[in-house]
C-alpha cells in the first residue's frame, strides 16, 4: 500500500505525520518541486524578508514516526494516469500510488500586462523571498501591485528597511475582501500614518522601464515609480497535474469533509491545504478554499484519519469539517488575528477599542457572529473560536 | 517531559491553548503563560500545540 503525497509544504507534511500517527505501517512518498524539507511561509513577508533567515531557521520540525518517507525533492508532477495510478514527474519518473494527496498549494497570480521582464517579483517561496530582498536592500522605493495581507505586510516591512513604499490596487482599500471597507480604511491609514502612499481603484496598463522595471503606468494615465515592482494580486491553485480525470478542479480541488475528492468515487485522491475546497461545516455548506495557516495542519490530520479509516474499513470517515478558520497577520507593531470566515459577513461591529487603535471586531450575517478580528488583543479572541465550535 | 516556549519568537498568539489549555494559557495581560514540567500522557496533545504554534516557539523534550 503506498500513499504518494504531491507537494511538500505544510499540508503535505501533516498528512504524513496524521497517517504514521493513526498507525498505516505502508509506503509514503512526497514530491516537491522545491529544493526544501517543509518549511514555515509566513515570515517570509516579515521577519525573513527584514532579517535575512536561513531555510534551516524556516523549516518544520519534522516527528521521528516520518523518518522512513521518501522525500522527492527538485521534481514537479506534471500529469496524472488515473487508470493506471501513476503520477509522471517532470524528470520522466513516474510514481505509482494507491492512494493520491494532492497538497501542493498555490502560485502567485501576475500581471498579464506589457512592459519591463526584470525588477519585477512575487512572494511564494523561499528563493522568491530571498530574491525579493536581495532587491529591496539596494531599493529607495518600492511599487507594490495589490493591497492583501501580503501586500500590505511587505509594505510594512519595507518601511522598517527604510524604503519608501506606494501600494497600488484595483480594490477601494485595502485587505477589502477580507476585512470590508471600514476596517480596510483603518488599515489603509495606520500604513499612511507610516508614510505609504495609497492609489486605490486603479487599473495597471503596464510596466515603466525597458528592460528593468522603474515602475507601473495606470490606466489613468499617472506613473508611480519605484526601483522595483512587486505584484501580489492573489493566488492561483496549482492543480494543472490533476486534469484530464473526473475530479472538480474548479478553484482547487473540491473534496467532502474526509478530504476526499468527490469524483470518481472509486479513486482514492485526497487534497489537503492551500489547494483544498470544500465546505466549512460550522459556517454553511458552500465549499470555500481558505489560504489561512491553520489549515494545512487541520485537513492534513483530518486525510490522514481519512485514508487510514477508508484503508481498514473500506468506507468513507464521514465527520463533520469542524475546522474553524484562522489567520494572523503582523503588521508594523500591530498583530491581527482573525477566527471564522470574515468574508461571508454582512455587518461589523465594534465591540472593544477602536478601529485605529486596539480593537475586537464582529462579523456578523444577520445576528449571528460568523467572523472576528483583533488588533493587539488575541486574549480576547478565544472565547470566539469556542463559540464558534459550539454554535454555528 | 519539559516544555520550552522561546520567547523571542512567541506572538501570544494563544493557538496552543486550544490544544492543550491546561498547560497553556494566555494571561489577563495577553502574555503567554505555560507549564514547564508536563505529565507524559499530555505528550499527544502538547505535540499538537507544537504543529499549531504560527512561531513555531514550542519544543518538546
Ligand atoms: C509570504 C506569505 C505570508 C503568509 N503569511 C500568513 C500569515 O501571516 N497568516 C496565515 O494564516 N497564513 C499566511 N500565509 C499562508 C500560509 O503560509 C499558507 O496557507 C500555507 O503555507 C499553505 O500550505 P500548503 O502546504 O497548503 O501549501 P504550500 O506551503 O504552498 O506547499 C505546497 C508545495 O507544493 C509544491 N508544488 C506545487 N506544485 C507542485 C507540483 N506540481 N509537484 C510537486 N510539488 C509542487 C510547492 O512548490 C510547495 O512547496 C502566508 C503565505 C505566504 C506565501
Ligand atoms: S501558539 Fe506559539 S506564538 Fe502563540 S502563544 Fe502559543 S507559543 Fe506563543
Amino acid at each position: 500500500m503506498k500513499v504518494l503525497i504531491v507537494g511538500a509544504g505544510l499540508a503535505g507534511l501533516r498528512s504524513a505525520e496524521s497517517l504514521r500517527g493513526v498507525g498505516f505501517a505502508g509506503e509514503i512518498t512526497i514530491v516537491g518541486e522545491e529544493p526544501h524539507f517543509p518549511y514555515n511561509r509566513p515570515p517570509l513577508s516579515k521577519d525573513a524578508l527584514a532579517n535575512g533567515l536561513t531555510i534551516a531557521d524556516l523549516e518544520f520540525k519534522r516527528r521521528e514516526s516520518i523518518a522512513d518517507v521518501t522525500w522527492i525533492f527538485n521534481d514537479s508532477a506534471i500529469s496524472t494516469d488515473y487508470q493506471k495510478q501513476n503520477v509522471l514527474l517532470d524528470s520522466g519518473r513516474l510514481e505509482s500510488f494507491d492512494v493520491l494527496v494532492a497538497a501542493t498549494g498555490i502560485r502567485p497570480r501576475r500581471l498579464k500586462v506589457p512592459g519591463a521582464e526584470k525588477s519585477k517579483f512575487s512572494l511564494r517561496n523561499f528563493m522568491e523571498a530571498q530574491e525579493l530582498r536581495a532587491s529591496m536592500l539596494g531599493a529607495r522605493k518600492m511599487v507594490i501591485v495589490g493591497a492583501g495581507f501580503i501586500g500590505c505586510e511587505i509594505a510594512a516591512t519595507a518601511r522598517k528597511l527604510g524604503i519608501d513604499v506606494a501600494v497600488v490596487a484595483a480594490d477601494p482599500e485595502p485587505m477589502f475582501r477580507p476585512l470590508g471597507a471600514e476596517f480596510g480604511r483603518a488599515m489603509r491609514r495606520r500604513h499612511e500614518a507610516h508614510d505609504v502612499s495609497f492609489h486605490m481603484d486603479a487599473k495597471i496598463a503596464g510596466y515603466l522601464g525597458g528592460d528593468s522595471a522603474t515602475g507601473v503606468s495606470l490606466e489613468s494615465g499617472e506613473e508611480i515609480l519605484g526601483d522595483l515592482v512587486v505584484e501580489a494580486i492573489g493566488s492561483l491553485p496549482n492543480t494543472e497535474w490533476l486534469a484530464g480525470g473526473e475530479l472538480d478542479l474548479q478553484d482547487g480541488v473540491l473534496v467532502d469533509s474526509s478530504m476526499r475528492a468527490t469524483a470518481p468515487s472509486d479513486l482514492s485522491v485526497y487534497a489537503v491545504g492551500d489547494v483544498a475546497r470544500y465546505a466549512f461545516d460550522l459556517f454553511d455548506s458552500t465549499p470555500r478554499r481558505i489560504e489561512h495557516w491553520n489549515l494545512p495542519t487541520e485537513t492534513g490530520r483530518r486525510a490522514g484519519k481519512s485514508i487510514a479509516h477508508f484503508l481498514t474499513t473500506g468506507e468513507v470517515l464521514a465527520e463533520p469539517v469542524n475546522f474553524v478558520p484562522s489567520f494572523w497577520s503582523d503588521q508594523y507593531d500591530d498583530n491581527l488575528q482573525s477566527f471564522g470566515i470574515l468574508g461571508i459577513a454582512d455587518s461589523i461591529k465594534v465591540v472593544e477599542g477602536d478601529l485605529m487603535g486596539d480593537c475586537v471586531v464582529e462579523y456578523l450575517r444577520g445576528d449571528n457572529v460568523v467572523g472576528v478580528v483583533g488588533v493587539n488583543t488575541s486574549a480576547k479572541l478565544a472565547p470566539y473560536r469556542k463559540r464558534f465550535q459550539e454554535i454555528n | 517531559m519539559k516544555v520550552h516556549v522561546d520567547m523571542e519568537k512567541c506572538q501570544h498568539y494563544g493557538q496552543c491553548v486550544f490544544e492543550a489549555d491546561d498547560v497553556f494559557s494566555l494571561g489577563d495581560d495577553g502574555k503567554l503563560v505555560y507549564k514547564a514540567d508536563v505529565d507524559d500522557s499530555r505528550r499527544s496533545d502538547v505535540e499538537s500545540a507544537v504543529d499549531v504554534c504560527p512561531m513555531q516557539a514550542i519544543t518538546v523534550e
